[in-house]
């Protein structure tokens, strides 16, 4: 947000890369894309990539940090260096911070954390192309990885955009959206009963359409939580 | 114990301090404070206690936004503000909470930042917004974007001499067009409450900090807390923020 331009995004109905306001990218979703790891996932929206590793629930150290009646989980965004137009300097910067923790809140209603104390879960996520919604892809990879590491959850974790890009209401905000839209809500929820776990907006909007874009994108994420079945369901019947 | 006996409370509807559920506490806003700063304000919600400072120098603007000013907003959870604050480098939360108060900033375009652009692409002011905690007792978000708004609205501008700043000269007002009041709704069983005291936050099931624009737009929010919330939970929360922000904003 924040930025302008002349440039209309939206021309006949069409965004700029030619999808309808309510049209999501094209999905792939990869299980078991790191050997190491107790899951994984890899998911791309159009150009946005994003990798997630689970560890655990494994022993957490130092000790002190343990919990007697439940394990914790602990989340790491990243961008890699290479993911944006200028290079992104190493390291955790300021919103990266506030991401692995606005993620790990998002993921941990769906898991029972209450049934390993003294454990951790650690999620790691990777972003290695960026073009907007990088944290809801990587948040889509944490769910798949979580669910490929076998680890217990109530219900997958489904993550979408959702926005308004010059007067149109849209979902799956892409990068040049995302930087000369008018809003932006990523929003992380549990479809079953329909349990919002992360919301955030930046962007200039009236309550009726903050609702609407609410309403649009627990809609529109049936369709990701029916690809995230189908991928899982593929690994397995092997 | 304590908190149990705060959540049978707010079960039936109650607080501690014997507010409603929606009310606020006091709250008091000092401009000024800080004589060093360009700007400067002290908010007191209840006990919750912080001072926003702004600070302005000379930067180079973005790449992407070379005709801008830059904003810049840090928070510091000192050690002097309660007992669980350690020193050190800005931690999560601190971190959250800086960047909640500048995305109500900076998406209402309350700071034009057009008119800090002093050389397109070389030369523009950056606004830094400071917080500083000075006692923690429950809702820090908004007391601090209270803070940073208030402040702002005092900000001068330091005369320019040969491209040097003259800081003993302030020159002209800090340019906005908007005033952005962030109001935090928490959750706990099926109440919705405002401005938490410190106890209370640590019993909430959940809370969306929502930033209101003086027409009604909303242009920030972040949900934060532990439990999950359903469409309808939001939409009331929503309903509820807006409907605060009305009451602070005569506070300005």
């Amino acid at each position: 947000m924040g930025m302008k331009t002349k440039e209309k995004l939206i021309v006949k109905g069409k965004r700029l890369d030619g999808r309808k306001p309510d049209e999501i990218r094209e999905i792939e979703m990869k299980v078991g894309v790191i050997p190491n790891a107790d899951g994984s996932a890899q998911v791309r929206f159009g150009n946005t990539i994003a990798m997630a590793g689970v560890y655990g629930p494994r022993e957490l150290f130092p000790k002190h940090r343990q919990e007697a009646d439940k394990a914790i989980i602990q989340c790491r965004y990243n961008m890699a260096p290479f993911s944006v137009d200028e290079r992104k300097r190493p390291g955790p910067s300021r919103r990266a911070i506030e991401i692995s923790k606005v993620t790990r809140l998002a993921l941990e209603p769906a898991l029972f954390l209450k049934d390993y104390p003294e454990m951790v879960v650690d999620v790691y996520i990777e972003i290695l192309q960026a073009d907007g919604s990088t944290r809801v892809t990587g948040i889509n990879a944490a769910s798949l990885a979580l669910a490929d590491a076998g680890v217990p959850m109530k219900d997958l974790v489904v993550a979408l955009s959702g926005g308004k890009v010059d007067d149109t209401l849209v979902i799956d905000l892409c990068g040049k959206e995302d930087n000369y839209g008018k809003a932006d809500i990523p929003i992380v929820f549990l479809p079953r009963k329909k349990e919002i776990t992360l919301l955030q907006m930046d962007g200039q909007l009236t309550v009726q359409e903050v609702k609407n874009i609410i309403k649009n994108v627990l809609k529109a994420g049936e369709t990701v939580y029916k690809k995230q079945k189908e991928v899982l369901k593929k690994k397995y019947s092997k | 114990m304590r908190p149990e006996y705060i959540l049978k409370l707010l079960e039936t509807g109650e607080r501690v301090d014997g507010r409603k559920l929606d009310q606020f506490r006091d709250i008091k806003i000092e401009t000024g404070v800080i004589k060093r700063a360009e700007g400067s304000a002290r908010v007191k919600i209840g006990k919750t206690d912080v001072i926003v400072g702004i600070k302005t120098e000379i930067g180079e603007p973005f790449s992407d936004m070379p005709d801008m000013g830059i904003l810049k907003t840090g928070a510091e959870f000192t050690p002097i503000a309660s007992p669980e604050f350690e020193s050190g480098p800005p931690r999560e939360d601190a971190t959250e909470l800086a960047r909640i108060v500048d995305r109500g900033v900076r998406e209402s375009e309350c700071i034009d930042l057009e008119k800090l652009c002093i050389k397109e692409g070389e030369k523009a002011w950056e606004i830094f917004v400071d917080v500083h905690m000075i006692n923690h007792d429950g809702n820090l978000i908004d007391a601090s974007a209270l803070a940073a708004v208030a402040a702002l609205k005092t900000t001068k501008i330091p005369k320019l001499e040969k491209d040097k700043i003259v800081r003993e000269k302030l020159e002209k007002k800090l340019p906005l067009s908007h005033t952005p009041i962030t109001v935090t709704v928490g959750k706990v069983f099926d109440k919705f409450i405002i401005d938490p005291l410190k106890e209370e936050e640590e019993v909430l099931d959940s809370k969306i900090s929502i930033a209101v624009m003086e027409d009604g737009k909303i242009c920030a929010m972040q949900k934060s807390g532990e439990a999950s919330l359903s469409p309808e939970d939001v939409n009331e929360m929503i309903d509820l923020a807006v409907k605060k922000s009305k009451e602070i904003r005569k506070l300005l």
